[in-house]
């Protein structure tokens, strides 16, 4: 009783004092402390978590060329966001639809700058690692067959022309955010522009060579499995750190990020167990990214039950995706980046207009709590997104094309395998 | 001399070289080896992209031994490889012309 009226004394008396501070940018150590943290986190989804799902998912003989594709995207990501991605996407709004180059080379921000509550260099390495994810994951609709000059090229423009506009539209003071557009962590800018992304990407540069005849086994489902579970890990800090602070908000976006990734799991796991008679180790890890994705746009706005049925839609959702509808057309995503992220991003853009909840972030209500049109208004961003993903890539694509003279590895090396025809190297000597 | 070739599952290959040191075969070499008869392959399907296994690791055991052995060899061989199941393997018999010690040279039955 006592503490608790002292606290009440206590937060009585602070609150003129926030008030007073309300104005001014203010660091607080507490936010600032997490979103390092956040930012750490996101950082090792990329090199570890993305790649050894992506590797383990590719043949043994490309397994280090896929990688090496991730290590190389998120180093290239890295160094172009601090020279100009970072001011494209946040700089200065032209006309709603990108950025000005007031800020590249971080020019104009220093030790003290503030964005929000926590410094402006931990808010640009946090969007950094962002931008690092989104073009890794188009890795997943191409491996086993790209030049690896084409996919520095790639990277190169894509993250420039395709990402960063994006980025800004949702996020950097765009028109999407101006027309009210939800994305929370990323559900437009990073899971459906890598998914649409992939699917250009790999629509052009052709199956593999003898694909949907010849066996192409997995190389370890072990090293997908402890991939998922290091991205499930780093997930916490893209979607509770997405908050920007420590808050209750936060802590909401945490829990419903886990909930929907488990459910997610066993949903995906029951409908191939049913499907298949076999409930594989495969499914289960990646249902738990598809309820990851599913719940990213969603994940600051939406309570406990609405993450139940998120997590359960994006397992069945996502298995239906690659293992009936890519069968039956028969594209060649080879790790299912549109299959998982294009879909499952789709649904979770949607699912945030249904039941965003004013009960958890104040003022953004969905479907659900009288505020139809939030649903029209997420339509009409996944669409714009999807749109100019596509149309990005194709021209990033046929430039990259033109830089490298082809996109695609010689035929001899893709069936010896790029680890040995473009690396030289073996991921494996078993005796 | 007869080389008696048996391909067997992998995990009876101890009962088998025990069965065999009981009555006094004293070497015998072993490969890992893949195959299939009645038992076939399986099935595997990794997001929907189905796959058939249709070689099964087995272990093959080639032993040489005098003639008069064979019979009492193969019986043991095959009483040890058992399980009742398809799958359990081949044993195949063949006549062998020579044998040599690389050591000394000795040929023959001495040799083996």
């Amino acid at each position: 009783m006592k503490l608790k009226s002292l606290v009440g004394t206590a937060i009585f008396l602070a609150m003129p004092f926030s008030a007073a501070f309300a104005g001014d940018a203010v660091l607080n150590s507490g936010d600032t402390a997490w979103m390092i943290v956040s930012t750490a986190l996101v950082m090792m989804m990329t090199p570890a978590g993305l790649a050894l799902f992506y590797g383990g998912m590719s043949r043994y003989k490309n397994l280090l060329n896929t990688f090496a594709m991730t290590f190389v995207a998120y180093c290239l990501s890295s160094v172009i966001w601090m020279m100009w991605g970072y001011s494209l996407s946040f700089g200065t709004d032209i006309g709603g639809l990108i950025g000005g180059l007031g800020n590249v080379f971080m020019m104009g921000i220093e030790v003290n700058s503030l964005s929000g509550t926590i410094p402006t260099y931990v808010f640009a390495l946090f969007q950094m690692t962002f931008a690092c994810i989104t073009v890794a994951l188009v890795l997943g609709s191409i491996v086993d067959r790209m030049k690896f000059s084409s996919w520095i090229v790639f990277t190169v423009l894509w993250v420039t022309f395709v990402y960063c506009p994006i980025a800004h539209w949702v996020w950097g003071g765009g028109w999407m955010a101006t027309m009210g557009a939800l994305d929370f962590a990323g559900g437009t800018v990073v899971h459906i522009n890598a998914g649409v992304g992939g699917m250009v990407l790999s629509l052009i540069l052709g199956k593999r060579i003898g694909y949907g005849k010849e066996p192409m086994f997995p190389s370890s489902i072990t090293l997908t499995a402890l991939g998922a579970a290091l991205l499930w890990f780093g997930w916490f800090g893209f979607n509770a750190g997405s908050q920007l602070a420590a808050d209750g908000i936060a802590g909401s976006a945490f829990l419903v990020t886990n909930t929907s990734a488990s459910i997610a799991g066993l949903s995906w796991m029951s409908a191939e167990w049913i499907h298949n008679k076999r409930p594989t180790v495969l499914g289960l890890a990646s249902g738990i990214v598809a309820g990851l994705v599913a719940i990213t746009p969603a994940a600051g706005f939406v309570n406990l039950p609405a993450s139940l049925v998120i997590g359960l839609v994006a397992g069945l959702l996502g298995f239906f995706c690659v293992a009936v509808v890519k069968q039956k057309i028969g594209y060649d995503d080879s790790l299912d980046a549109f299959g998982v992220h294009g879909m499952c991003g789709t649904w979770g853009a949607l699912a945030t207009g249904i039941f965003a909840n004013p009960a958890v972030n104040a003022g953004k209500a969905g479907l659900l709590y009288g505020n139809p049109n939030q649903l029209w208004i997420q339509i009409i961003s996944i669409v714009a997104t999807a749109g100019f993903t596509a149309v990005g890539t194709v021209i990033v694509v046929y430039v990259t094309k033109m830089l490298t003279k082809g996109l695609r590895v010689e035929k001899d090396d893709e069936i010896q395998g790029l680890d040995s025809s473009i690396h030289g190297e073996r991921a494996f000597e078993i005796e | 001399m007869k080389k008696i070739e048996a391909i067997i599952k992998p995990f009876k290959l101890d009962d088998v070289k025990e069965a065999l040191n009981e009555i006094g075969i004293q070497g015998m070499t072993i490969s890992e080896v893949k195959g299939y008869g009645r038992q076939k392959g399986h099935k595997e399907i990794y997001r929907g992209a189905e796959y058939v296994v249709d070689f099964i690791p087995k272990v093959k055991i080639e032993v040489v031994v005098p003639a008069e052995m064979a019979n009492q060899v193969v019986e043991k061989i095959r009483q040890a490889a058992n399980t009742g199941k398809l799958g359990d393997g081949k044993i195949f018999v063949f006549s062998v012309e020579e044998a040599v010690r690389v050591r000394t040279g000795e040929k023959g039955k001495d040799a083996i």
